[in-house]
């Protein structure tokens, strides 16, 4: 008999996100569970439970039923107090926990005697990242405070210039460049806005660069990185430089969205009254750190306030705002996290025990079979910047071939025919030809061949001063006028009727304008090169 | 001057020449270059004048000649204004070919020439000289055309006689039936009917040829010019028996065939039909016919809007065409590059190898204007940049920012390489009106989204955006 997951729906309020979906619940069968869901679990977030029951899940109407049978309970937010009840003895459970802010629930899920994985509590490495529920909720909640702000903002983020008038662009300024920061700042400038973005981290420079935003440094030097590629707490002479910087923003932008947040501790004020007070009129806030007390002095955690005109949204469920994006990413996250659990045969048949050497299944349960595990060991190494995955890795396409550079050699028939061709043509040269044609003839071909392999190496933006100083030189045609003006003529026969007159005059014409050409052409080229500089 | 001192001379003169043209190959070494090819000219004339050749008779003669030359040449060089550069180096070639032309015909009237040669050898010089004067004659009219056609003084719309193809082909009949007379004829008077009616015939392909061909093709009409006056000068070498004549012109007649092939690779056309100056045929049929309409409507705005995009933008990148030439609109595009990169604007310029109306035309007008060449790219180097760029400003070009060459498999242009201007984020494009290009095809680039039109002369329109973004 295989495992049973078992997914009921979430009961607090508001929640409306759904800890699996009928793609993952496939999969997850074909990995050999079973799947039970709650009757209308997934009505929030538009899944009907007939696309569950399609996708090979069994809808269970019988609450406390699907917590007694279900081997491991799949779910979002952690259980309340009721649902911890409902648990049975041993069971395994896999949701956001928060062990650092609920150390009651971890107290009783431990009393259960249950296992416990926190889909928070994930460490960051590189590894663990398809599983990182973190991430991917933030993502969202950048994305969709994006939409919040754009929504209570009166004008349009894109600048235009239409019939109308013209329409300045939008001013964002966004406060903490980690998943959400980066998925907020690359939203608003897709939707046309200029993004500025501040991070005490400064190596986030580039990535806020990377998705179209200006990185707002502040002038003083502290490193910021804390472990686990999350911020710190800076000190206090940071903590005013950096005053200064965002209140000099504030006077400036017409968004802010703030997404500071320090691991364990409540999130940093760092949008005081005076602050919003100096925002220009119809302004938006959004505090993305409102769970846990907000970033802005005034935010109400949960809700949208007007103060000193300027709206500050407050939702602490951003991510459940999206609840079918939402759920899809974090029921995705945890089939990554069940593909671990049965390749380190934590999960073998209908076994359950986890494997603790496992880095990042060690990190993710906190509570064993009953035994409190958390906090973990510290992670080996800091993590990669969190948001590596969102730099657009773009593939360079080969550079087409410009002229000048090598090309590919030709055709193997192509290349015979050109060379039988051109040995007929000399072989006809040759058997026709006088010696002295020969001599000449050489010559001929040898300057053509050189000519070509000059003339391949010029640059595209020399091609005028090479063609008009090509033309100078070709007025060496004068040469021919010259040798004829007045030769020698005792060493020609006096019985021949040289016409000597007419010779002269066609002679002198020609010098006169291939005089023309050499000096004008040289001259020119000359103007011309002395033009181009660096 | 003894006869070797003169050969060496002359040996010393090819090398000069070669150098000359290597040193062009980049702008460092390029004023190095003139003055090799300066050099090596003196030192040919000079080794000619003073040879065995020319006896001290003549000296009077050359000396007022080459004055008068001079004169002309230095004067047009220092007059002529950099956007007549085209028309400048058409007049020269014809120069060259009529000065063929001339040597062909001084060689043929002189009875000493053949006096001591061997049957053989005779005829060998009798060919020689026919096709030194007719190349010399082909690249006269046609240069002379070409000049028209550039200086406007012709119209630059394409001339399509009926049947010309057979037009041509008779005419090289004609030249080949005049070649065997003339080779078989005996005397100078004899040859001089079949002479004579070549070289009509030769003018009149001339004319022909570069009549055919319309105004945005010019750029290889003209290099390929240049390639055939090195044909004549290498052709009349091979009828002196000169050396230095001879690589002289192969020299150029290579070195300007190479560049009507670039430019026929950079418009997506076939070399040797160029060279036998029989295209055009696709180009010169206007595109109305089955080629699809662009829908949708053109955006225009006003200078000062213009001007507002720029100064918000970070990456600008600037297209010329030659529309900026004939406005002398050069030194105003360079004011503003200078405004927009103080500000921190990131401006290049994208020249495509066909823009204007001669190879690297662009080029030398931004270089008259003072920009510097390492913000000049050719389309190669910053055609993938586009998309990352906020404004694309085309002044006065439009075939080769056509995004019809790659998305209309049926039109005229299709395959031919384009800058892609509509890639950027906003595009504005200046323009005198909705007239296609030399091309005669419609632009959807016009008619795209992001898209803006800025009607009217580009050296007035450019000033307006200029004060704009001073205020």
């Amino acid at each position: 008999m295989s495992l049973l997951i078992g997914v009921p729906r979430e009961v607090f309020p508001g929640e409306k996100r759904v800890a699996t979906v009928p793609e993952v619940v496939e999969k997850l069968i074909k990995q050999g569970f079973r799947v039970a869901v709650e009757a209308h679990a997934g009505d929030a977030a538009q899944i009907a439970d007939d696309a569950y029951r399609a996708a090979g899940a069994e809808i269970v109407d019988d609450r406390a039923g699907l917590w007694a049978t279900a081997d491991i309970i799949f779910k979002v937010r952690g259980p309340d107090a009721e649902e911890v009840a409902l648990l049975r003895e041993g069971g395994v459970l896999v949701s956001f926990i928060w062990p650092a802010q609920n150390p009651d629930l971890l107290k009783a899920l431990a009393a259960r005697g249950a296992t416990v994985l926190a889909m928070d509590s994930v460490p960051r490495i590189s590894r663990a990242q398809k599983l990182d529920a973190l991430s991917s909720m933030a993502n969202i909640g950048g994305y969709r405070a994006v939409i919040e702000a754009a929504h209570a903002f009166g004008r349009f983020f894109t600048g235009s210039i239409t019939a109308a008038g013209k329409v300045p662009p939008a001013k964002v300024f966004v406060i903490g460049a980690g998943v959400a920061g980066l998925a907020a700042i690359g939203t608003a400038s897709g939707l046309g806005a200029i993004v500025r973005a501040n991070d005490t981290r400064p190596e986030v420079a580039d990535q806020i660069k990377s998705l179209g935003g200006e990185y707002v440094p502040v002038d003083y030097v502290e490193e910021g990185s804390g472990v686990g590629g999350y911020a710190k707490v800076m000190s206090e002479g940071f903590q005013k430089a950096q005053r200064d910087v965002f209140a000099r923003q504030a006077k400036d932008v017409d968004i802010i969205i703030t997404t500071a947040l320090i691991p364990g501790k409540p999130a940093p004020k760092l949008i005081t009254e005076d602050m919003v007070k100096s925002m220009k009129q119809g302004s938006v806030i959004v505090d993305m750190a409102s769970e846990q007390g907000g970033n802005c002095e005034l935010t109400v955690p949960g809700e949208i306030v007007t103060r000193h005109g300027v709206t500050i949204i407050g939702y602490k469920d951003l991510p459940s705002r999206l609840p079918k994006q939402a759920s899809t990413l974090y029921a995705t996250n945890l089939l990554r996290l069940t593909e671990d659990l049965v390749k380190t045969k934590s999960i073998d048949g209908d076994k359950i025990d986890i494997d603790m050497q496992d880095e990042v299944l060690r990190g993710t349960t906190v509570i064993d079979k009953g035994e409190v595990t958390w906090p973990p060991p510290p992670p080996k190494l800091s993590a990669a910047p969190p948001a590596a995955a969102a730099k657009p890795a773009v593939a360079m396409p080969p550079k087409p071939k410009g002229h000048g550079e090598a090309s590919g050699p030709m055709s193997g028939t192509k290349t015979a025919v050109l060379f039988g061709a051109g040995a007929l043509v000399f072989l006809l040269i040759g058997r026709f030809a006088p010696a002295n044609f020969l001599g000449h003839f050489t010559v001929f071909v040898l300057a053509c061949f050189i000519g070509y392999m000059v003339v391949w190496n010029v640059k595209p933006a020399l091609h005028t001063p090479l063609m008009s100083v090509t033309n100078a030189v070709s007025s060496i045609i004068a040469i021919g006028a010259l040798v004829q003006v007045a030769p020698d003529l005792t060493k020609i026969s006096a019985d021949l009727a040289r016409p000597n007159e007419w010779i002269r005059w066609l002679s002198v014409a020609a010098i006169g304008l291939a005089t023309i050409n050499m000096f004008g052409g040289f001259a020119v080229t000359r103007r011309m090169l002395a033009m181009f500089r660096k | 001057m003894s006869a070797s001192l003169s050969t060496v001379a002359y040996i010393g003169a090819t090398i000069l020449f070669i150098l000359c043209l290597g040193g062009l190959s980049n702008q460092e070494t390029s004023r190095r270059g003139n003055l090799y090819g300066m050099v090596g000219m003196a030192i040919a004339v000079i080794a000619t004048v003073f040879g065995t050749q020319v006896t001290p008779a003549g000296l009077p003669y050359i000396l007022a000649a080459m004055a008068v030359g001079a004169t002309i040449g230095l004067y047009a060089a220092r007059i002529v204004q950099m956007t007549q550069m085209p028309e400048l180096v058409a007049l020269m070639h014809s120069l060259v070919g009529l000065a063929a032309m001339l040597v062909g015909y001084a060689n043929f009237i002189d009875p000493a020439v053949s006096a001591n040669l061997t049957p053989a050898e005779n005829t060998i010089h009798e060919v020689e000289m026919y096709l030194g004067v007719l190349i010399g004659a082909v690249t006269f009219s046609g240069s002379v055309i070409a000049f028209g056609k550039l200086s406007a003084k012709i119209s630059g719309k394409p001339l399509l006689l009926p049947g010309r193809h057979w037009l041509n082909l008779a005419g090289l009949v004609l030249v080949i039936y005049f070649g065997y007379a003339f080779v078989h004829a005996h005397g100078v008077s004899d040859a001089m009917m079949p002479m004579i009616a070549m070289t009509i015939i030769a003018l009149l392909f001339g004319v022909h040829m570069v009549m055919a061909i319309g105004g945005a093709d010019m750029p290889v009409v003209v290099s390929m010019l240049n390639s055939y006056s090195g044909w004549a000068a290498a052709a009349t070498g091979f009828m002196l028996s000169n050396d230095l004549l001879i690589v002289t012109g192969a020299l150029v007649g290579s070195s300007g065939a190479i560049l009507s092939y670039i430019m026929c690779n950079a418009m997506n056309r076939n070399f040797i039909s160029v060279i036998a100056g029989g295209f055009g045929t696709d180009s010169s049929a206007p595109a109305a016919a089955g080629a699809v309409q662009p829908a949708g409507e053109v955006t225009p705005i006003l200078a000062p809007e213009a001007a507002e995009l720029l100064r918000d933008a970070k990456n600008v990148i600037i297209v010329p065409g030659y529309g900026m030439a004939v406005a002398q609109a050069q030194h105003t595009v360079y004011e503003i590059t200078k405004v927009l990169r103080e500000k921190g604007v990131n401006v290049r310029f994208g020249i495509h190898p066909v823009a204007g109306r001669m190879p690297g035309h662009m080029n030398v007008l931004l270089a008259e204007a003072k920009v510097p060449y390492d913000i000049v790219f050719e389309m190669d180097e910053l055609n993938d940049d586009f998309p990352a760029t906020d404004v694309a400003m085309v002044i006065g070009a439009n075939d080769i920012v056509n995004p019809a060459a790659q998305e209309d498999p049926t039109s005229p242009i299709a395959g031919m390489p384009v800058l892609e201007v509509w890639k950027a984020k906003n595009s504005i494009v200046m323009k005198r009106s909705m007239a296609s290009g030399y091309a005669g095809v419609d632009n959807p680039l016009f008619y795209k989204d992001n898209n803006r039109m800025l009607f009217g002369d580009a050296k007035k329109m450019l000033d307006e955006v200029l004060t704009a973004l001073k205020a």
